[in-house]
């Protein structure tokens, strides 16, 4: 084997003694023998999403434990505050694309790794491990995971379609790993309300009434910005070019003058603009240690996995807790329950798209409704395409009646949260029955 | 080529947000010691440098190994042989150019022997790896001279790690959804005055619903007080004080209740805001606030200064704001002011501590944390050995994760009766099952502790064959680097004393040993 020739005596030594002996914690299936290194060197695939702060390290980790048949993605290039944290980039490297650089620079350090930089079909691999900052994203993947699931014919999953997911999350001091196997354990959307809700100042606060140096910044952002265009008609704000953030940053200090508010700074403004979640390296490194860890355990059965989230706190001591997240029976992404949503004839649409986005079940972000009327397919609102969003305004304001939707009536909703669509079936109320 | 300050600010950006710049620079300032360039050691050594360590030096005799290579990514392919402290040195230096960097090609021994004031020079030593005699040795050294020791290991699925510090003191804890310090139960003159002039009877309905919570909360709690004198104490009391406030909604003419975010917010807050302010003060700033406690401050902490961000209008938000920051900065000044006699009584300069770290200070005063491990030796000496929480530990029904800390234990007497581990890979396992089981079985004797270790953890540990798994190490170089950050930058708080991280449950503890 080409493998073996590249290795020199004792490498895989530490590896060897838990995956060629076996022990009282190996989980049942487990059978001790060189081949079940041999299954992680040449058979086993794994694909890393995301080549950032948990990234490199997930490259490293999965590299030192045996992989060598991964596959990174991230569409992201290289920024000069990476460098704290994201140990595969240099200075010289700013600029060029994270995974490219990041599967090269494995390669080169350990040998017989072959990292390849490139989206592949995602059906090909054995697990997948997320090293995201996005929820959205995170979202999406599991949705994916989720929809190549097959059943047989009564309804029995077929587990050759499964494909683990390991997933961590880090925000300075704190992070989480979780081990979810598709159609089986709890999926992310099963368990959306663990994710904190986004920070919104009220409107009404920031245009009258601002009272902290957050709200002098926003104003400038979300209200002075769209009306002075500082950099031209068509330019939006990019938190990266210094001359934006100085603007706003100077705008925000007049505005907290004027109402005798202190504290407004550049850092802070950068950070409020840019939406900017502090990271460190530690952080980092311990729960991608632990994703890495997961994987091991999956591929080669030597010990029972993490049943299955753990969360991470370092800042008051070193603190983990580690509990059996449940499956949500009416999960929107994997229960195969059909979705309802109740309302009354008189309902307006815009209530139907507010309800999509704001229920902690579904925290939809940009969703598409269509539906069919008369035997048209029709597009009730889609907001990410402008010129529909405008032709499909209208319908915002309209109840469901006046939009032709009865009761019984099938939604299919489209949404960045999710590959695939989720079709709803509407359950209307009539007036008099109130809702 | 060194970052100029600008660019520092950029690179560090996302650190800057945790610790601020005043903990950068004593990061920056301080010096590190790594024994044994292990993968546990060069990990942690990584996640110290990436956010800028002022300076590291590795000591470590050992020539890089096969299986050295097999698991730690700063030894390269071609290097077996070659002196490992310094192949780990050159490539660690590549990860941060501000970071300085050397080696000692030297064992511990001949150290402690030859140059004994060594390890004094550093800020903190962090060892893996190294025979409990020597490790013994060491600690007490360093104990002596007051120098902050972390040792760490990665052993199978199992990770370790001690802190060995005489006593630490933390001003920034930043404690996460820490009580806000507003003295409704004992306001302050101004605090007073200003709720006194609001009159809420003959406010518009925009400005009744923009009054700040705070201002709610006095007013009902000064209208409780008319009856005894005395707070709402039990939750009876409390329930009725949020019923009180409620009723003070304004109501439009069908006698409708409006809807007043700020009366929301008022009823949310009651029960916070009652817990009574209390004090925890230490040393010469810790008793400058003690001598303002029993003094000025008639029983209470400095004003902290803050106040939460709540519905209301921006002119009398400031107003309050300004009256805590105002009260503060008097409390302030009259820490200060004894900070300075206290300075002079001791003959030292004024500017010995300076005004910003007062301020800190007094702002933290309730935040405090003092933290004092046992040492080593302690620990070590059967006659102090912590045996009744370990005992406690055994007691428990469910696995519990100290077992772990008995079995490294064990291991390490076994190494010094047989020079080796047991299980290592290549030797018999079944061998070493029953020989480490009598280690374990001394061990507690020892302890006087009669409770037993199951066997399953013993095999499991004669598996392990002292491997060191990259991830394992990688997870303990996170937190490790974590405890060094902390003791450094005096920020945020630090292990007391031993952690034990169980990879196979992803569960771990901390205990006092």
């Amino acid at each position: 084997m080409v493998a073996e020739v590249q290795d020199w005596p004792g490498r895989w030594s530490h590896l060897q003694a838990i995956l060629e002996r076996s022990g009282p914690f190996a989980h049942p299936e487990f059978e001790a023998s060189s081949e079940v290194l041999s299954f992680l060197e040449d058979t086993c695939r794994v694909l890393v999403i995301g080549a950032g702060g948990l990234g490199c390290e997930l490259l490293k980790d999965l590299a030192y434990m045996g992989f060598r048949q991964i596959s990174v993605i991230d569409m992201d290039t290289i920024d000069l505050s990476n460098l704290n944290r994201q140990f595969l980039f240099r200075k010289k490297d700013i600029g060029q694309p994270k995974a490219t650089v990041a599967a090269a620079f494995i390669n080169n350090r350990i040998v017989g790794c072959k990292v390849t930089p490139y989206p592949v079909f995602i059906a090909e691999f054995h697990i997948v491990v997320c090293g995201l900052d996005s929820i959205v994203a995170r979202r999406w993947i599991n949705g994916m995971l989720i929809s190549l699931l097959t059943y047989d014919s009564e309804g029995v999953l077929d587990q050759s379609s499964l494909i683990p997911m390991v997933d961590g999350g880090t925000e300075g001091f704190k992070g989480n790993t979780r081990v979810c196997l598709p159609g089986v354990t709890a999926c992310i959307e099963c368990t959306l309300e663990l994710y904190p809700p986004q920070i919104n100042f009220p409107m009404c606060t920031i245009a009258h009434t601002p009272r902290l140096p957050e709200h002098c910044i926003e104003y400038v952002r979300v209200l002075l910005w769209p009306q002075e265009h500082p950099f031209g008609a068509s330019v939006g704000i990019d938190g990266d070019d210094p001359d934006h953030i100085k603007w706003i940053y100077e705008h925000a200090v007049d505005r907290a003058n004027q109402y005798g508010i202190t504290g407004v700074d550049y850092r802070l403004t950068q950070g409020v603009v840019k939406r900017i979640i502090p990271a460190v390296a530690s952080t980092n490194a311990v729960i991608a240690a632990a994703c890495a860890t997961e994987v091991f355990k999956l591929a080669s059965s030597c010990c029972q996995t993490l049943n299955n989230y753990m969360n991470f706190n370092d800042a008051d001591g070193v603190y983990t807790y580690t509990f059996e997240a449940e499956r949500n029976e009416n999960c929107a992404a994997c229960s195969q329950v059909p979705q309802v949503l109740r309302f009354s004839e008189d309902t307006l649409l815009q209530d139907v798209v507010q309800h999509l986005k704001e229920s902690a079940a579904f925290q939809l972000r940009s969703p598409g409704l269509v539906a069919m009327v008369n035997n048209k397919n029709k597009t009730l609102y889609m907001s990410t395409v402008k010129s529909i969003e405008e032709a499909t305004k209208p319908n915002l304001k309209k109840t469901l009646q006046e939009l032709g939707l009865r009761d019984g009536q099938e939604i299919i909703v489209a949404d960045p949260t999710t590959p695939k669509s989720i079709v709803f079936r509407l359950q209307l109320a009539t007036n008099m029955d109130g809702n | 080529m060194e970052s100029g300050p600008a660019e520092k600010s950029k690179k560090y950006d996302r650190q800057l947000r945790l610790w601020g710049d005043h903990g950068q620079a004593a990061l920056e300032s301080a010096k590190v010691c790594l024994v044994n360039a292990t993968a546990t050691g060069t990990e942690i050594l990584k996640n110290i440098i990436l956010p800028g360590i002022g300076s590291f030096t590795i000591v470590d005799a050992h020539k890089v190994s096969g299986e050295d290579i097999g698991n730690n990514f700063f030894l390269e392919k071609d290097t077996i042989g070659k002196s490992r402290a310094q192949v780990a040195t050159e490539l660690l230096l590549e990860l941060n150019e501000d970071v300085n960097g050397d080696f000692i090609e030297e064992t511990v021994d001949n150290l402690l022997r030859n140059n004994s004031g060594f390890f004094q020079n550093f800020h903190m030593v962090i060892v893996t790896d190294l025979p409990e005699r020597t490790l013994v040795t060491l600690a007490a050294q360093l104990w002596e001279s007051d120098t902050p020791l972390l040792v760490c290991r990665s052993y199978g699925l199992i990770g370790y790690m001690r802190m060995v510090l005489k006593e630490h003191t933390v001003v920034e804890s930043h404690p996460d959804n820490a009580i806000e310090d507003l003295r409704l139960d004992h306001p302050f003159r101004t605090l007073t005055e200003y709720c006194n002039a609001q009159n809420m009877a003959e406010m518009t309905k925009k400005e009744h619903s923009h009054t700040p919570w705070l201002v709610i909360i006095y007013k009902f709690l000064e209208d409780w007080k008319k009856h005894n004198g005395e707070m709402p104490r039990n939750y009876k009391e409390k329930s009725k004080l949020k019923e009180m406030i409620r009723e003070g909604i304004l109501k439009n003419q069908d006698l409708v209740p409006e809807d007043e975010e700020n009366f929301d917010e008022a009823i949310r807050n009651v029960n916070s805001t009652l817990v009574p302010t209390k004090s925890k003060p230490f040393w010469i700033l810790a008793r400058a606030v003690k001598e303002f406690v029993q003094n000025e401050g008639q029983g209470r902490l400095p004003v902290r200064g803050s106040i939460p961000d709540m519905t209301a209008d921006s002119e009398r938000y400031i107003q309050l704001q300004n009256i805590y920051k105002e009260q503060a900065l008097q409390d302030i000044a009259i820490v200060t002011n004894y900070v300075h006699q206290l300075l002079q009584t001791l003959g030292r300069p004024q500017d010995n501590i300076s005004d910003s770290d007062i301020k800190t200070f007094c702002k933290n005063a309730s935040f405090l944390q003092l933290i004092r491990c046992r040492s080593l030796a302690q620990e070590y000496d059967p006659a102090t050995a912590n045996h009744a929480d370990i005992a406690m530990h055994l007691e428990d029904t469910d696995d519990d994760d100290l077992v772990f800390y008995i079995l490294l234990r064990a291991v390490d007497r076994f190494y010094s009766q047989y020079s080796k581990y047991p299980g290592c890979y290549g030797d018999s396992m079944e061998a070493d099952i029953p020989k480490l089981k009598a280690c374990v079985s001394k061990l507690l004797q020892d302890w006087g502790i009669t409770q037993n270790v199951k066997d399953d953890y013993v095999h499991e540990f004669c598996r392990y064959g002292a491997s060191e798994l990259h991830s394992v190490a990688a997870y303990m170089g996170g937190v490790a680097a974590q405890e060094v950050i902390k003791v450094i930058t005096h920020q945020f708080i630090p292990i007391n004393n031993t952690y034990i991280y169980n990879a196979m449950k992803q569960s771990s503890i901390t205990v006092q040993m």
